[in-house]
């Protein structure tokens, strides 16, 4: 008894914390996409299921799809460059993996915004990469690297690398080198090892950090605006217009409700990932 | 005019806390940098009354706020005017009362006929101008249309940039056809569909924030711009141009309204007649390079400046003559669509 009162006392702040943060507003998302919109802006408490018809349009199941497919190149490219980052600072003396963590997290010390214009004064056509390239006579014309969906990865990878390596130094930093050792005792190869042994354990690691850049990235609206040029529609964009540009609320909040559903089976799925990898380590 | 910027959504949020805090003074909402920065200091050694100033990014952004909110914790805005019309139609806005608001004497006479407020009933302006083609004049012939943005020519392609804010990207589209900027019929809303889908590959992007320096720093030849914006590029550099095409623009207005939710309608006009007076408008004209409805400042500009930047030397007469963008109402979701169907054209 005693015990159970002092895990609700600590519960309890993050608990509600969640409630009020998160719960509340799924709410009021939900309540808001079953009402119309008034003629000019606001909500006009009529229920309705019109705003789930219109949603269901091909148009918006295109953007959707394009921006998932944004969203999944993201994820891969970002997992390829952090794992084997991930490894290196595994590997490293003991004393230098905090100073290399650090690194990683370095970016995070300046405002995404201005990150994101630095990329803009890379790419552009007069741009330090174009230039660059020009100078040492690669190209003749500039390459054509900025307000594409192209910037618009770079943009997503750049900003969330960091999270994957240290989800994924996380869960390497967890396997027992000795298990390893008899991977190789054993007549492993170097890539047997990483393929049978290391890998399978890293594997919600990998889940962790690649279900947060694809839930980032797929409802960011800010990279797709300034370094897709506004060319690229992207849901988070879209969601964005219908509340501001539109005023037309309940349908922002209509499309929400699709992708807070999309994103919550993501999270089931790593959740589901991560017991199933756990349960064969402890087995 | 819409600075639009993506991070309005938090500072809703932010904005209805802020919002609620500080209810003794005068609440004003504007643009940031929009009104000279001794304003409101120099309104207080004037009438007595306090009054701050709360910023926001875009029309899009305080028009969520004070829809959410009901108006409270604001007591005067600076919008445009479809926004200010809106604003009306929900009943946010108050009555002017012009007895108390003497210095609307010294607007020009077209300033008081205006189609989103006849007689500025509910708003009052503070800058006008028009929506245009801001291009370099050493690398390219004097563009004469619409469709010299719409379809550029080779040497032009993946150098232009047009408005990413809906109404204006369309009003591209609604000009060169011939029709109104107001028009949400299905025929028009396709047509103009078609016409900037076709566009959107020659385009080097969807710019309203940093489309002067495009052309400044040459990256873009031709921008689809606000004329007092065309203005900031042609004060880095005179080869900047600013030219209305042949089939016209839109007539673009920054209104002032009082809230209706306002408890200090009193101040709130002391306010608006305040900012009415010459000095406001001169230092807005001089300053921001818009053109101000406000005769008495006009009248009382540098002349140099007007020959700097003639488009600041329009004759109201001839301005009045271009269409409003007005609130689109019930045609608003069919608009919108459409622009979605634009931006997710690959």
């Amino acid at each position: 008894m005693q015990n159970r009162l002092k895990s609700a006392i600590l519960l309890g702040p993050g608990l509600g914390w969640l409630a009020l943060l998160m719960v509340v507003p799924c709410v009021l998302i939900f309540t808001y996409s079953v009402f119309e919109r008034g003629v000019y802006g606001g909500i006009d408490y009529t229920f309705t299921t019109e705003n789930f018809r219109r949603a269901a349009d091909p148009l918006f199941l295109g953007i959707f799809l394009n921006s998932a497919k944004i969203a999944a190149l993201a994820t891969v490219i970002a997992i390829l460059i952090a794992y084997p980052a991930a490894y290196a600072i595994t590997r490293a003396p003991r004393a230098w993996q905090t100073a290399l963590l650090i690194l990683v997290i370095l970016p995070f010390w300046s405002n995404y915004l201005i990150r994101t214009y630095a990329w803009i004064v890379m790419l552009n056509r007069e741009g330090l990469i174009n230039n660059g390239l020009a100078a040492i006579g690669v190209i003749d014309e500039p390459l054509p690297l900025l307000y594409n969906s192209f910037a618009v990865i770079v943009g997503l990878v750049y900003n969330y690398t960091p999270f994957v390596v240290l989800a994924i130094y996380a869960s390497l930093n967890r396997i027992n080198p000795e298990i390893i050792e008899a991977s190789e005792d054993l007549g492993a190869s170097g890539f047997t090892t990483f393929r049978r042994v290391i890998l399978p354990q890293t594997i919600s690691g990998v889940a962790a950090g690649g279900v947060f850049v694809f839930v980032l990235s797929i409802g960011n609206f800010i990279t797709p605006d300034l370094l897709g040029g506004g060319r690229l529609q992207m849901v988070g964009n879209l969601i964005y217009d219908q509340f501001l540009s539109a005023r037309d609320w309940p349908f922002g909040a209509t499309l929400s409700m699709f992708l807070i559903a999309l994103m919550m089976i993501l999270l089931f799925t790593q959740a589901i990932l991560t017991r199933r990898a756990s349960g064969e380590g402890t087995s | 005019m819409s600075r639009k910027t993506a991070f309005t959504v938090t500072a809703v949020a932010f904005g209805l806390i802020a919002g609620a805090a500080h209810a003794e003074k005068l609440v004003i909402s504007n643009w940031d940098g929009y009104m000279p920065p001794d304003l409101l200091e120099n309104f207080t050694a004037a009438t007595g009354i306090e009054a701050e100033l709360s910023v926001h990014a875009s029309n899009e952004e305080i028009m969520g706020k004070v829809v959410a909110g009901g108006g409270k914790g604001y007591d005067v805005l600076f919008v445009s005017s479809p926004f200010a019309e809106a604003l009306a139609n929900l009943g946010l806005t108050a009555e002017i009362d012009h007895a108390k608001v003497p210095n609307m004497a010294n607007l020009y006479p077209q300033a008081m006929e205006l189609a989103h407020d006849p007689g500025n009933k509910v708003s009052v302006p503070y800058a006008w101008g028009t929506t245009g083609l801001c291009y370099r004049s050493d690398l390219m012939e004097t563009p004469t249309s619409w469709s010299d943005l719409l379809q550029p020519s080779d040497d032009l392609k993946g150098k232009v940039t047009m408005l990413s804010t809906d109404r204006w990207l369309m009003g591209a589209a609604q000009l060169a056809m011939g029709k109104s900027l107001n028009d949400t019929s299905d025929e028009t809303l396709n047509a103009a569909r078609d016409m900037l889908v076709a566009a959107k590959g020659d385009l080097l992007a969807y710019d309203d924030a940093t489309f002067y320096q495009k052309v400044v720093s040459g990256e873009a030849t031709m921008v689809h711009a606000w004329d007092g914006w065309c203005n900031y590029g042609r004060a880095e550099n005179e080869d900047i141009k600013y030219v209305i095409p042949a089939e016209g623009s839109d007539l673009w207005v920054d209104a002032i309204v009082i809230t209706a939710a306002s408890e200090k309608q009193e101040a709130a006009h002391a306010f608006v007649n305040y900012v009415l007076g010459q000095e406001t408008g001169v230092w807005v004209a001089s300053n921001i390079l818009y053109k101000t409805p406000n005769k008495a400042a006009m009248e009382a500009l540098d002349p140099g400046l007007l020959e700097a930047f003639p488009n600041m030397a329009m004759d109201p007469a001839d301005l009045i003559k271009f269409e409003q963008l007005r609130d689109l109402g019930d045609g608003q979701k069919a608009f919108a669509r459409t622009v979605t169907e634009i931006m997710a054209a690959q």
